[in-house]
């Protein structure tokens, strides 16, 4: 665990870059871990997003699958919206822990 | 090949599935959609026995070996017996619908739907006369072995049979 400074917060952090602590989050903070990730975020991305955030906190495990059946995004659509790794990529953003699915 | 940080970075998958029991094909499945989730390319090359795992009529048929399979732990006799086959199947599959990994023909789709490319063996069609039109409407194409391996080339390109 490690503290990171994003939109001038103070976060807590996996030693992988991803936040511990959800009720930490702000779409400011997502928007920095964006940009980190070379990623511009447009209203579908934030559609996204909310939508792992729900999962997250029901505690629904996700997959490229799910995300696929969410009815928000397919997949061909998560890999464009956030290229190379869409469900590791999109998660960091979204404040919520590193996916630890195969699928 | 070492890049300036001296790690060799994984690129590209090539992943050859010459068998298509269950077990093979999923094991094949699997590490191609992994490599997309990892932001690495994958393709796989469906190559004798293999080209099953994308021919219409029988990928949803597929099935575990039972015989010759040690990790089944059941004596090569008894998994000769009929039916034997089908109740493994029948409890992979169970156990992987719980596990949210999808059937044959889905993880085909999402396969492509990630970028994996699928290719036949040229050689393996003519072999069990397969024509194109017997094979999935996903697969990018017929090659040879010269043809992927060309499409093998490049630092971090890792080739693995199965």
């Amino acid at each position: 665990m490690m503290e990171r400074t994003y939109a001038g917060t103070c976060v807590y952090c996996s030693d992988q870059g991803y936040l511990t602590e959800l009720e930490q989050w702000t779409p400011e903070i997502g928007k920095e871990i964006a940009a980190e990730e070379e990623i511009e975020m447009t209203d579908k991305h934030w559609e996204v997003i909310k939508y792992l955030q729900e999962q997250c906190k029901n505690e629904v495990a996700l997959s490229i699958r799910r995300v696929g059946k969410s009815g928000v995004v397919n997949i061909k659509e998560f890999y464009a919206l956030f290229p190379g790794g869409p469900l590791k990529k999109a998660s960091r953003i979204a404040g919520i822990p590193k996916p630890v699915s195969c699928i | 090949m070492n890049n300036n940080n001296g790690s060799k970075k994984v690129k590209k998958m090539m992943l050859i599935l010459s068998k298509a029991t269950l077990d093979n094909a999923y094991a094949c499945f699997i590490l191609a959609n992994g490599a997309r989730m990892e932001g690495i390319e994958s393709e796989i090359f469906f190559t004798f026995f293999g080209l099953e795992a994308i021919q219409k009529s029988k990928l949803e048929s597929l099935h575990v070996a039972t015989v010759g399979n040690p990790g089944m732990h059941i004596p090569t006799m008894l998994g000769g017996l009929p039916g034997m086959e089908a109740v493994a199947t029948k409890m992979m599959k169970s156990k992987m619908e719980k596990l949210d990994i999808p059937p044959v023909d889905e993880f085909l789709e999402i396969l492509t739907a990630s970028g994996t490319k699928l290719w036949a063996c040229k050689l393996a069609m003519d072999m069990f006369d397969i024509s194109e039109e017997d094979l999935v409407d996903d697969l990018d194409g017929v090659l040879t072995v010269g043809d992927f391996y060309a499409r093998a080339e490049g630092d971090g390109t890792h080739v693995i049979f199965i």
